[in-house]
Formats: C-alpha cells, structure tokens, sequence
C-alpha cells in the first residue's frame, strides 16, 4: 500500500499491549461517532496510527476479509478484531461500541423527522441532501470500479447486476443465485 | 399488525444481513424494494430523506436499517431492525471469518474473491442509481448528484461540506 509505505510510525509493529474491554468500546465508540461518510478511513487511523493495536498489513488483511464476508464491512471488522483480541466478550464489546452510540444518535434523529419531517424548510434541505448523498455513492462506486476498467467481462457482471437489482428491481437473492456462481465460475476459469 | 411488522423487519433484515455484498449500501435497492414498493411502509421520498440522513449521521452506514425500523415501529422497531441486520453477519464472521482465514492462499477463495467483487460494484452502482433517481426530480439537483460524484472520485473533500452546501442550495429552494 503506496500510503502507508510513506507512514513510517504505521509500518512498525504495534507498540501497545493488547487492549482492555473497555479500551475496545471507547476506541470502536470513536470510530462510529468520527465517521462522516465513511467508518474505514478512521478505524484504520484508530486502530493503526493511535492506538497502535494493529499493523498496518494487519489492518489490511482483516480489511480485506471482512469486505468480502456478507454484509455491512465496519460491523464484520468489529467482531473480526474483537474476537482476535479478547474472544467473544471483545468481539460483542467492539460491535455495541461501534452500533451503540450510532444508534441512540439516529434514533433521536428519527424522533425528530416523524414530527418535523413535513415541514417546509427541513423537507428542501433534506432534497438538497439526498441529492449530495447519492452522488457520493455514485462516486464511491466509480472509485470501486477503477480496477475493472480493462475487464470486459469483469464489467459485464457489474452491469448485468447493475441491470437486474436498480432498473429491473429484482429481489436481490433472484439476482445473487443467478450472478454469484456465474461471476464465480468466470473468475475461476480465468485464473 | 405490529407483531406482524416487527417479524417482517427482522426477516427482511436478516436476509439481507447476508446477502449485502461489498457492504450495507449494497443493500438499499433491497431495502427501497421492500419499504417502499413491498410493504408500503414509507414513500419514495421518505426513503430518499431517510438515506439522506443515513449518510448525514455519524458512524456506519448500516444504521440505515435502524432509522426505518424507526420508522415501522418506532423504538422496538429500531431494535429488531439493526440486530437483525447485524447479527447473521456477526455470527458469520466470528466463526467463519477465523476458518476463512485458513484457506487464504486456496485458489477457489481467490476465485470466489474476484468473482464477488464486480457483483458488489454492481451493487454499488444500483444503490447509486435507486437514491438519484428519487432525488434529481429537476435540472438542479442532477447537478448537485453528479458534482458530488466528481468531488468524490476526484479529492478528499470531506463530505460533510458538499452536504452543507447541498442543504443551504436546498433551503434556498434551488433543488
């Protein structure tokens, strides 16, 4: 990784001994309330550049592992380095760490938006958000795709996906059991 | 009738725990399929606020599934919402993750790896297409979802200045 080769203090290993529970809830805590847009970033600074809990290398293996588990990525990352910490306790530690104080944040939020959500000047500020929330994905996904460029059928799969779950709005297992062996058997004839 | 949409939430979530490939915005197609044009639990503008305020608030972006849980059935709602959406994945990764781990160097993980990988994009790229299409409803705002994009891809602009100018274009009634 370009980036962190130029870190020196990320490269060298992990100079704290391994964390207390509740050291792992306050660090997974911060990480869920510090990130706009976007746990990863800070887990990474949290866990590798702070606290030192992790190497980099580390850091990206783990990384690597719990982007391609099912479902949402920071969640996995929590119980993946909580269990490798402190076995179970650490990993439910790490998880309502990083769930916890989200969730009582956005439940206010959702408080707020059933008596206020109607009115005038929240529902225009909220068009000009929802409009600024789906270009960051839609660029976020044109980052994602960057290393497809030249894989022609590595892009086909994307579209026939893009295709059948956003124009066709298909149910997503329909989609997944017909895609997934298919994308699979392709990668792997072409290793 | 609420029983009945706190096992719905918690079925729904729970398959889509495991089948949000590449992360939990993999999922909103699904979770605007299912709120909106299934259940009839929100319209398509409630869901286009309610992602909205997903990515306005801190932490991951999963928390989605809590504000419409919320919304079904309020608190308990909010609940069975996000531990169902957490804990399949949770179970998956604290025992399957490990032995996963094992078979790092096997090539059909290597082949299961790359071949999951356009099918996240894709996605991705549906989730991407849903929330816009319910949010460029004129000239102004298809501006604002492509210059988003562009400042995305292109810097690391920290996205809560784009949302700031987003709301205040908004408020002005320009979007």
């Amino acid at each position: 990784m370009p980036e962190t080769a130029s870190a020196p203090s990320s490269s060298s290993p992990p100079a704290s001994p391994a964390p207390t529970l509740p050291e792992l809830f306050v660090a997974f805590a911060l990480i869920a309330l510090c990130g706009f847009g976007g746990v990863l970033a800070w887990s990474r600074r949290m866990l590798v550049e702070e606290r030192r809990w992790m190497t980099a290398p580390e850091f990206d293996d783990a990384y690597a592992l719990c982007q391609f588990l099912p479902g949402p990525n920071v969640v996995n990352l929590s119980v993946v380095f909580g269990r490798r910490i402190r076995g179970l306790p650490g990993a439910a530690v790490a998880l309502v760490g990083l769930i916890g104080p989200p969730f009582l944040v956005v439940t206010l939020i959702g408080f707020a938006y059933a008596r206020l959500g109607e009115t005038a000047a929240l529902q225009r500020m909220l068009a000009g958000i929802a409009a600024a929330a789906a270009g960051l994905v839609l660029g976020t996904c044109a980052k994602m795709a960057r290393p497809l460029r030249k894989d022609r059928l590595g892009l086909l799969v994307v579209l026939m996906t893009f295709a059948s779950v956003g124009v066709m709005r298909g149910p997503i297992y329909a989609a997944l059991a017909g895609l997934v062996p298919l994308s699979t058997a392709i990668a792997w004839v072409r290793r | 009738m609420k029983d009945g949409a706190l096992t719905a939430l918690a079925g729904y979530f729970a398959m889509m725990s495991l089948l949000a490939i590449g992360g939990a915005n993999s999922a909103v197609p699904e979770m605007q399929r299912v709120a909106v044009e299934v259940e009839h639990w929100m319209s398509a503008r409630q869901f286009a606020d309610t992602f909205a305020i997903a990515q306005l608030t801190p932490g991951p972006n999963v928390i989605i599934v809590t504000l419409i849980g919320y919304h079904v059935a309020g608190l308990p709602g909010a609940l069975v919402a996000t531990f169902a959406m957490c804990g399949p994945t949770c179970v998956f990764a604290f025992y399957v993750g490990h032995a996963w781990e094992r078979f790092k160097d096997a090539p059909w993980r290597a082949a299961v790896q790359a071949g999951l990988l356009p099918i996240s994009i894709g996605l991705i790229a549906a989730s991407a297409f849903v929330v816009a299409s319910a949010a460029a409803h004129n000239l102004a705002a298809v501006a604002v979802v492509l210059g988003t994009a562009l400042l995305t891809h292109a810097t690391r602009l920290n996205p809560l200045w784009i949302f700031a100018v987003a709301a205040l274009l908004g408020l002005a009634g320009l979007i």
